[in-house]
């Protein structure tokens, strides 16, 4: 089987790599964590970009429940159907809706599946979806039938860390802590995305960006996403990195909070 | 393969599984770790670690693995018997333990010529494996910094732990954690499901479901509103010989607000017993003061109540009270207040964080009782469990 590496656009470190590899060729859920902002949401796309996969994202919000993953049974539309004297009311499958999960189980095409930010949902929906992401399959019960994976898709799931997850989810999921990246892998990653960058600003924005990343009391350090907005906003304005003649420019790009903003004046002169 | 391992990650503390066992092999199998060390070290960690905050002893774990050259070694039964003395583990607190002189090249050493020397048990001795002892191997003895043979942690120094009891924490009686304790208070909930008067709700999705069953004639179903409505109060004995247990009472103060959703929740402190003020600040501050009394008349007898407290204090504080007062419980004492509440609030129990008390004396006497008169549990997995039962129980 081909190996996952570092493409054009994204730029990761050997173990990330490895520990996806390691999930594909397992066949198992690869759980990743990480600071907010380095790249948990993006690894998905890639993977899928490098293999050519189609990538399906199922956001989770504080009100998803895992059945709706699955599928949906669209009752309303039944009763329209059925007061118009629509033809086909009598068999449920036209009404029932397969979910992001459903839908990736049942692709003909392997495919990438995103269940981003699995912490936000209820304490218990990590439970709910244990046997499917097991088995790769599940039942519908209002049709009878049963839609297992014809290719089992390659899981990825993101947390922020804001709900501890149970414990019989952790151990079927391969998990990977994404460590922010540090000065040489940074330089790839904004290299990736901007090559024709000057090299000089470059060096003197990675400078500026670690001190500012290794201030104290900072309440929301910037990550990658950060620095790669500031980047754009310095290439395109032409401003001079020179602390000694003029303020830090677009702070604001970098830290997004009032109190930040204060630490960061304080601890840089002429910020 | 790597089971010795497997079981040093498991001995210090890292929860793991023989299903992640096998699943590593497997990967292993698959030539995951392209045949390196770290290639072997990823794989592992992905598969058997599911926490960043583990990364770290997962890495110490791992290193201690692979610098040793000898595997864990075999002990005999013999061996493990004579070194167990959990009655020595008293008197092993007494006093600081000597720093040992000697390199660790020199203990390991010394420890593997004595494993196959060793013919009888030696407690308290300087030369064999023992217990009490002054060597640098064995347990419960008065050297720090060297070989744990059996036994339990007495200062925690030992840099290599030998022989341990592997089925230690089987039993689901484990100090709670944040998630479980979540768990645990969502069983706490009393769901209003009868009608009440009119019925001015209509449920949407059952009004269709029931339409659509009947074929599109229209069927109204009225909402069945299900809510919490219970009412918690906590009182948290704060300060003192609770000292000891402040994490794991923040821990249950933030689950309860994370995972209630009680009709109303209240937190008050106090400090041994409830005299005339509770505060709302955990210091026990005089200006969080509320007054006992203007609780009692706010918070209806529909309340749960729950205690966390340890329950030990002299015997004094909770029992003396006016001379003369008719009946066992003296006027104006500690208990008194108590049972006030007790009284008022049919819903109490007690949770309380250290083991129950197995002797009786001087200290204990406090816990014995308030046992009499209130439902006691420990603030464990199970504990927790029966106490919420207890409070959700009809009486």
């Amino acid at each position: 089987m081909e190996q996952f590496q570092s493409g054009k656009d994204y730029v990761a470190g050997d173990d990330l790599l490895q520990a996806v590899n390691i999930a594909m060729a397992l066949q198992k859920p690869l759980l990743i964590k990480g600071e907010p902002g380095t790249g948990k949401t993006v690894l998905a796309q890639a993977i899928a970009d490098f293999f050519g996969k189609e990538l399906l994202v199922w956001n989770i919000k504080s009100t998803t429940k895992a059945e709706s993953g699955l599928y949906v049974y669209d009752v309303v539309q039944r009763l329209y159907d059925s007061q118009l004297g629509v033809n086909g009311v009598d068999q449920i499958e036209r009404y029932v809706r397969l979910g992001t999960l459903g839908q990736a189980f049942s692709s003909e095409q392997q495919v990438v599946l995103l269940i981003d930010e699995i912490d936000k949902a209820d304490l218990e929906f990590p439970n709910d979806l244990l046997w499917e992401l097991d088995r790769m399959e599940f039942h519908i019960s209002e049709t009878g039938k049963t839609v297992a994976a014809k290719h089992r898709p390659v899981v990825i799931i993101t947390s922020n860390a804001e709900k501890e997850l149970p414990d019989a989810f952790l151990r079927r999921c391969v998990f990977h802590y994404i460590e922010f990246p540090d000065r040489d892998l940074m330089e790839q990653i904004i290299r990736a995305h901007y090559p024709e960058l000057d090299n000089q600003l470059l060096q003197q924005a990675l400078k500026i960006f670690y001190q500012i990343r290794n201030l104290n009391g900072l309440q929301k350090k910037p990550g990658t996403s950060e620095v790669l907005d500031w980047i754009c906003a310095l290439q395109i304005s032409g401003a001079e990195l020179d602390l000694k003649k003029n303020p830090l420019p677009f702070t604001g790009v970098l830290l997004k909070k009032n109190e930040d903003l204060n630490t960061l004046a304080k601890n840089f002169q002429g910020a | 393969m790597f089971l010795s391992l497997f079981y040093l990650l498991r001995a210090n503390g890292l929860s793991i599984s023989p299903n992640e066992w096998i699943t590593l092999h497997e990967g292993l199998r698959m030539g995951l770790h392209a045949s390196t060390l770290t290639g072997f070290y990823r794989l592992c960690k992905a598969i058997v670690i599911h926490s960043e905050t583990n990364y770290d002893k997962f890495d110490q774990v791992f290193l201690e693995y692979f610098n040793r050259k000898d595997e864990q070694p075999e002990l005999s039964k013999e061996l493990l018997f004579w070194l167990n003395h959990p009655e020595l583990s008293e008197n092993g607190r007494e006093g600081p333990p000597e720093s040992t002189a000697i390199s660790r090249d020199l203990i390991d050493r010394l420890f593997t010529k004595r494993l196959q020397d060793q013919k009888d048990e030696h407690n308290g001795g300087k030369r064999w494996i023992g217990t009490s002892g002054y060597t640098t191997y064995g347990n419960q003895g008065k050297k720090s910094g060297g070989i744990r043979v059996g036994g339990e942690a007495v200062h925690g120094s030992a840099y290599r732990i030998v022989g341990e009891r592997r089925y230690r924490d089987w039993h689901g009686d484990n100090a709670l954690d944040a998630r479980q304790f979540q768990v645990a208070f969502r069983r706490l909930r009393q769901l209003t499901a009868e009608f009440r008067g009119l019925n001015d709700e209509m449920d949407v999705e059952a009004t269709v479901r029931k339409t659509c069953e009947s074929g599109g004639i229209l069927k109204i179903e009225p909402a069945r509103p299900r809510k919490n409505t219970i009412k918690v109060v906590l009182f948290i004995d704060s300060g003192g010989s609770m000292e000891t247990y402040q994490s794991l009472c923040s821990m249950l103060f933030q689950s309860v607000q994370k995972a209630g959703n009680f009709k109303e929740l209240k937190i008050y402190y106090f400090h041994n017993v409830l005299r005339k003020n509770v505060y709302l600040d955990p210091t026990c501050d005089w200006r969080s003061g509320i007054s006992l009394d203007s609780i009692l008349n706010q918070l209806a007898p529909e309340y749960r109540v729950i205690f966390v407290g340890d329950a030990i204090m002299t015997p004094e504080e909770l029992l003396s009270g006016k001379r003369g007062a008719a009946g066992p419980v003296p006027d104006g004492c500690g208990l008194q207040n108590f049972l006030r509440l007790k009284k008022k609030y049919s819903h109490i129990i007690w949770l309380h964080p250290q083991p129950r008390p197995l002797e009786h004396n001087y200290f204990t006497k406090t816990f014995e009782v308030l046992d009499s008169y209130f439902d006691m549990y420990p603030l464990t997995v199970d504990g927790l469990t029966c106490g919420i039962k207890k409070l959700v129980a009809n009486q």
